[in-house]
């Protein structure tokens, strides 16, 4: 069976030619119908344009796709006419991003950008009754009042909510999620993930949440994708992950969790800083940061191997490790 | 709203008694009066001045001056032109029709043209209409009122297609209506448009940048990855946002035209308030000066009060704070 999503060796630029910057290098990824996977990841290490390239959502230029296929449905996102964009925005993939009062026009009533989905994707549903439907669904209250509020009267998890509702409003198959707890207080993080976890059961989608927030994973996902500068490192069903991590950088994503019971005083973290894109180092791009790193680490790119069923890393001394 | 009409309103009454009283003041301290020059005439006797002085109440301190025009003008009566012999009330009208006609054709015409040519640049960014854009901006701002009206009538002059300078031609009396309207719009062409050149360029520009501002928004890329078409997104989502700092600078816009309305009217020879106040000051004909300058703070007061209610109307924020 083709999964719903499928991305093969996808590369990604910023300018051209000398000036070319690879912000994604040889991603692959699948999201199978129903499942959930995380993208997990630091700032800038190209999570979110791999995830904006579903819809390809990223402007170009400046963005350049150099190689690479994005199946969606089994067909190339990369290859579609403006046209055929348009109808699988919204009506295949869905987006909620991470600063919810940023993402909604400050500008239009809530109720009525909703309804300009419904009115794309489900021109027969665009009804007042539709809203409220789907207002009640990600469980705000008294959604008839609210379906005439601007977005600066709700509050951020409010607006999460809406902008849930608002990617739901054309059913799509798969729920892209962006960092979509980032921007809220830790309460309300949690409310807006049991909501999206619940969602997903009734309405049967698939879910890519993005995040960097190792803590979430284990309540939310399927698999887990490590990314780190551009590529992917580790690949993983989320409960082995979380509790065998192979690869170096995840071990040290993990250990700079903070635990609820422990006797550190301090937090550990990871030594050195995300190398700037366009500036990485040769050879495997973690090594100046890992604590296991070796001369020949810097000599070659290691591939990225299943060394487990279901388990890929990107590291040839996972097993000394 | 309508108790922040009524305060707005309210506020104007300070700020013209302020004008007024201060332009009262900068008149009597500038040396002499419109009879002094009378004195200099051996045919009328120092008497008749000093009963004409007394007659204009000239013969009492500027603050007496003052109280007796304010008393006037309260009742409706803007006082006496001595120069023109008739009163000033029939005279101002008149002259601030004709600077409302000019700087209003002006408004149109250099928003008419600014907001789509703005609109055009931001959306074929870096293209030659965005380069030919700022070009003709560049030029736009760098040209003087002055210079610019001169050429206009170098040009009538030269070409004969439009009138050297006047409202109406010599016979408009003797017209049909409808050669009257031409006679009318045929003179106002030139400074109309020459007013609305210097004003175009600044607003083409704060129209592109707000506009490219807007199109990197989030909630643009959320617009986009809901499937609606781009000339949706930029002119629904993105254009609806970048037009509320536009809506400020109208405000500034309308004091811009006015005092550059001052230069061309006296250069084009257009018969407006403009020329009106610049004869009466040379004429020292202070009742006319104080009426001149009350009259256009009373029109960019209500310039900018049309402004806030058009971005009150615009941005709901605005509306319910």
């Amino acid at each position: 069976m083709t999964p719903l999503l499928e991305i093969k060796n996808l590369k990604m630029d910023f300018g051209k030619n000398a000036d070319a910057l690879r912000a994604v290098d040889g991603v692959s990824l699948a999201v199978g119908t129903g499942e959930t996977v995380c993208l997990v990841g630091e700032s800038g290490c190209g999570k979110t344009v791999t995830a904006l390239s579903i819809a390809r959502l990223v402007p170009t230029p400046p963005a350049n796709y150099v190689g690479g296929e994005i199946l969606l449905n089994g067909q190339d996102v990369l290859k579609m006419s403006n046209g055929e964009l348009r109808s699988i925005r919204g009506g295949v993939v869905s987006y909620v991003f991470q600063e919810p009062g940023a993402s909604l026009n400050p500008v239009f009533r809530i109720g009525n950008q909703i309804k300009e989905s419904l009115k794309l994707h489900r021109p027969e549903k665009a009804t007042n009754e539709e809203v409220i439907r789907l207002l009640k669904l990600v469980g705000i209250p008294a959604p008839e009042s609210r379906i005439r509020n601007y977005p600066f009267e709700m509050s951020g998890g409010m607006q999460q909510r809406v902008m849930i509702a608002m990617a739901l409003a054309s059913e799509p198959k798969l729920l892209v999620a962006d960092e979509p707890t980032t921007a809220l207080d830790v309460t309300i993080q949690a409310q807006i993930l049991d909501l999206l976890s619940e969602l997903k059961q009734r309405l049967g989608m698939a879910i890519l949440l993005i995040t960097h927030n190792l803590g979430i994973v284990g309540d939310m996902a399927d698999r887990v994708a490590v990314m780190y500068a551009g590529q992917i490192v580790e690949l993983s069903p989320a409960k082995e992950l979380l509790r065998r991590p192979l690869h170096p950088y995840t071990k040290a994503l993990m250990a700079s969790v903070p635990k609820l019971r422990g006797d550190a005083d301090r937090l550990s973290a990871i030594p050195g800083n995300v190398p700037r894109i366009g500036n990485f180092p040769p050879g495997c791009r973690f090594a100046p940061r890992c604590v296991m790193a070796r001369p020949e680490c810097s000599n070659a790119i290691p591939e990225l191997v299943e060394v487990e069923a279901g388990r890929f890393v990107r590291c040839p001394f996972w097993k000394t490790s | 709203m309508w108790s922040y009409l009524f305060k707005r309103l309210l506020h104007m009454i300070p700020l013209l008694l302020g004008v007024s009283l201060l332009t009262f003041l900068l008149m009597a301290l500038s040396p002499g009066n419109y009879f002094t020059a009378l004195l200099q005439n051996p045919q009328i006797s120092p008497d008749t001045v000093a009963r004409l002085k007394a007659q204009f109440h000239l013969d009492r301190p500027w603050y007496v001056q003052y109280v007796y025009w304010l008393e006037n003008v309260l009742r409706g009566n803007f006082g006496y032109s001595m120069a023109y012999h008739i009163p000033a009330t029939s005279l101002i009208f008149q002259r601030l029709w004709n600077t409302f006609l000019l700087s209003f054709s002006a408004l149109i015409i250099a928003w008419g043209v600014a907001v789509p040519l703005g609109i055009w640049a931001a959306v074929k960014k870096d293209s030659w209409v965005d380069r030919a854009c700022s070009l003709f901006a560049f030029v736009g701002l760098s040209v003087p009122d002055v210079l610019l009206s001169l050429l206009a009538l170098w040009f009538a002059a030269a070409t004969g297609w439009f009138p050297v300078g006047g409202a109406q031609s010599p016979l408009y009396d003797f017209l049909s209506p409808a050669q009257q309207l031409w006679d009318r719009t045929h003179h106002l062409i030139l400074p109309a448009i020459v007013l609305a050149a210097s004003d175009l360029a600044g607003i083409m520009r704060r129209m592109r940048s707000c506009l490219l501002d807007t199109l990197r928004a989030e909630y643009v890329t959320a617009a986009r990855a809901r499937g609606l078409g781009e000339g949706w997104v930029v002119y629904k989502h993105a254009l609806r946002n970048a037009i509320n700092p536009l809506l400020t600078i109208f405000g500034y816009s309308l004091a811009a035209l006015l005092s550059g309305a001052f230069i061309v009217e006296n250069i084009m020879a257009w018969p407006g308030l403009g020329r009106l106040t610049m004869e009466a000051f040379f004429a020292k004909d202070s009742y006319l000066v104080v009426d001149c300058v009350v009259m256009a703070t009373g029109l960019l007061v209500i310039g900018n009060f049309v402004a806030d209610l058009l971005l009150a109307w615009s941005d709901p924020r605005i509306r319910l704070k």
